[in-house]
């Protein structure tokens, strides 16, 4: 099976921890993944801020990068949301034939890092330990554009020290939704201050979810509030073993 | 244009003055919460939820594509059933219809039904243009038109005032308008409501005229159907000699049956109950028997329009249930009022557009932007009507409109992306500055990011970097791989 990384261009460029841990505990479970170096982005902010003509050339170097993939695995439920339900109004808008094929092509074979674990791979427990108190929320897309459902908590659950506690409100949008942040800057912070409260209820030290976007707009409330809760990416959680302090 | 607020400004301005409102911010989680529970809890008794909001689609969908069929038959069944049949483009032609009517008999008073469609089209502020009061009989909706205040939830429209406001409003503004409440009024809720029915009891017996609009029109039997929880709409549809009812065009269902799944969907969806306490039905004249005058006026008003719509079209399928604005955490925020428009919350950020076209006023433009995209109300809504795509769709129509004259700054941030995501060669460049780029961003940023939320520390380097130094983390780095990266 040929394995590709999508890393997605916030965590290329942000949060490269988050890449790395990925292919750690890919590699920790036999599976070597590609990096192609053609990839940038998904082409969402164009796509849900209504600039489809300026997403079609991000598509094309999309398909051109994963094509001839058996699966592409990425750290984000919205990114992989993205390229499986939105690619196909670009490319259709594009008017190039080529162009949908290609999407109809690569979009299905990607997957997000949880379903790519448990429904690939079929693992639940990744030889993971992370002796933490930590909180889960589920990012929107990931659950209701992607339907990963309790695939995430089923992984977490696994991993050895975690003390998984329950997030009030955990459904609930976190008011990150791309340039929805800014273009709604008041309305945005209003969510991010509630799913912060909710977050610092709990007494966890960590807050997880399996994007990085929502985790910078989540946590950059918590830090402002200097709460002393830190966002880690699930895949930093699940690659994290015994031996190695962070 | 009809629908929405006059001077409403757009949403992100209106937004943050209604996030400062501690009142309403306070008001509106209880109640949306409440409201949240209820249907969650009787949506889950039902074992084939999921097909029935597939049969309910199916339903809607199946008329709407048939529209002009259905409404060509509906028009012939009315007719059959003693009811006038009047054709209205838009608010303006169906405000002077009604007026009309009501003239015609002398009626310097109407009482309503609580109907969404004579709000988009300003029905009450028309008929007071023409001498003739125009009276709300729904108990919230009263407490919006005493307190001349604006609705700001479909199915509850007063649900930013709570019992306090509500008793200080029936206190100053009832007699005004009528049989005054009584001196000992509280904020019992049960006080609240017998000094509201005393209210409307006067004006129900009095009226000649009642005024509504319908949840379905069967076009197969030319009947109409109004589900309601509080009786006044019944009170309205059967003491009154002369009955008006205005109808948007996508009320329409072709078959009696197909009322089935649609009067199961609606309460459920949108008050939490297992079953609304009226419904009534009724198809044109019975002869003794309620109004012996019944005019049903059709209107488009911009529904042809949202048709047309390959992508947008579904938004007819509504049934105003108002589950999306219940579920939707922006609305819960801000309140009905921001979207400055009878029709908030999701429905309304897209049902709006739809209606009016985009490009004209910055209202409306602002509206489809009005999402995080979340998609809870996607998951709610009995009809399947996926508003994320929607939204998304008429961002594009927005964006669109706009191409060609003077780019907006954010036109040219987005251009500038795609011309370095086209290329991966393009970004690593790019890249090599991230951690200069978030040291500026610190200080110069966005006001609208770093107001509120710190912003995370940049990498000593990006991924690429680290792929192509590690060789995928392979070697320590220390020996540099060659990679191409276009």
């Amino acid at each position: 099976m040929r394995v590709a990384l999508m890393v997605t261009c916030i965590n290329d460029a942000l949060y490269p921890s988050t890449g790395q841990a990925v292919v750690r505990l890919l590699r920790r479970l036999g599976v070597e993944v590609d990096f192609p170096q053609a990839q940038t982005c998904c082409g969402q902010p164009m796509v849900n801020t209504g600039y489809l003509d300026e997403a079609v050339p991000v598509v094309r170097t999309f398909v051109d990068a994963f094509a001839g993939y058996d699966a592409v695995v990425t750290p984000s439920g919205s990114c992989a949301g993205s390229a499986r339900h939105q690619h196909s109004i670009v490319a259709r808008r594009s008017g190039d034939e080529a162009l949908e094929r290609a999407v109809a092509e690569v979009a299905p074979k990607v997957y997000e890092l949880s379903e790519f674990l448990v429904d690939v791979l079929g693992v639940t427990d990744v030889g993971a330990y992370y002796p933490h108190r930590v909180t889960y929320h589920p990012t929107c897309h990931s659950l209701r554009m992607l339907g990963v459902g309790d695939r995430p908590r089923r992984l977490l659950e696994a991993v050895r020290g975690i003390r998984l506690v329950d997030l009030p409100g955990a459904d609930q949008c976190c008011g990150f939704g791309g340039t929805f942040a800014v273009k709604n800057a008041d309305t945005s912070v209003a969510m991010g201050a509630d799913k912060a409260r909710h977050i610092r209820e709990t007494g966890a030290e960590i807050v997880v979810a399996g994007d990085n976007s929502c985790l910078t707009h989540i946590g950059g409330v918590l830090s402002r509030q200097r709460s002393g809760v830190r966002t880690v990416h699930l895949a930093e959680i699940l690659a994290s073993t015994e031996g190695v302090l962070r | 244009m009809s629908g929405t607020f006059v001077g409403m400004p757009a949403f992100p301005e209106a937004a943050r003055e209604a996030l400062a409102d501690s009142q309403l911010r306070h008001n509106l989680a209880h109640a949306t919460g409440t409201i949240r529970a209820k249907r969650a809890k009787v949506v889950a008794e039902v074992a084939d939820w999921e097909e029935l909001r597939l049969a309910g689609a199916a339903v809607k969908e199946r008329a709407l594509r048939d529209l002009d069929t259905q409404l060509v038959r509906l028009e012939e069944t009315l007719t059959a059933n003693g009811a006038t049949v009047h054709w209205a483009r838009d608010a303006a032609e169906a405000n002077a219809i009604v007026a009309g009517i009501a003239k015609a008999h002398a009626a310097e008073e109407v009482v309503k039904v609580k109907s969404m469609v004579t709000q988009e089209i300003g029905l009450n502020e028309a008929l007071a243009e023409e001498g003739i009061s125009a009276w709300e009989t729904d108990l919230a909706e009263l407490i919006v038109q005493l307190g001349d205040d604006l609705p700001s939830h479909i199915l509850v429209p007063a649900i930013h005032r709570n019992r306090a406001e509500i008793r200080e409003i029936f206190r100053s503004k009832m007699a005004a308008a009528g049989r005054p409440a009584p001196d000992d009024l509280t904020d019992e809720p049960a006080v609240l409501a017998a000094a509201a029915r005393d209210h409307l009891r006067e004006k129900f017996l009095r009226a000649k005229v009642g005024v509504s609009g319908a949840n379905f029109a069967v076009a197969e039997t030319g009947t109409l159907v109004v589900v309601e929880s509080e009786g006044n709409g019944r009170m309205c549809l059967t003491l009154p000699e002369v009955l008006v009812s205005v109808v948007g065009i996508e009320k329409v269902v072709s078959r009696w049956e197909d009322l089935d799944p649609m009067l199961r969907l609606l309460p459920r969806s949108s008050t939490g109950e297992r079953m609304n306490p009226y419904t009534s039905v009724w198809s044109g004249v019975t002869p003794g028997d309620g109004p012996q005058e019944v005019h049903v006026v059709l209107l488009d008003n911009g529904r042809t329009r949202a048709l047309a719509d390959e992508v947008g079209r579904q938004a007819l399928r509504c049934i105003r249930c108002s589950a999306c604005l219940n579920v939707c955490p922006v609305y819960e925020r801000t309140g009905g009022h921001a979207y400055g428009s009878v029709y908030p919350g999701p429905i309304g950020a897209i049902l709006n557009p739809l209606l009016k076209g985009v490009g004209h006023d910055d209202q409306t433009d602002s509206l489809p932007y009005a999402s995080s995209l979340c998609g809870a109300c996607f998951e709610v809504c009995p009809v399947r009507i996926d508003i994320p795509s929607v939204l998304v769709d008429q961002r594009a129509q927005v964006v669109d409109a706009h191409r060609g004259g003077v780019p907006k700054p954010e036109a040219v941030a987005m251009k500038g992306a795609a011309y370095v995501l086209g290329r991966s060669r393009r970004l690593s460049v790019v890249e090599r500055f991230t951690g200069l780029g978030m040291r500026f961003a610190r200080r110069f940023g966005p006001a609208a990011w770093i107001g509120a939320r710190d912003l995370p520390d940049a990498p000593g380097e990006s991924f690429r970097a680290w792929w192509m130094r590690t060789d995928g983390g392979r070697t320590d780095g220390s020996r540099k791989e060659d990679g191409t990266d276009d």
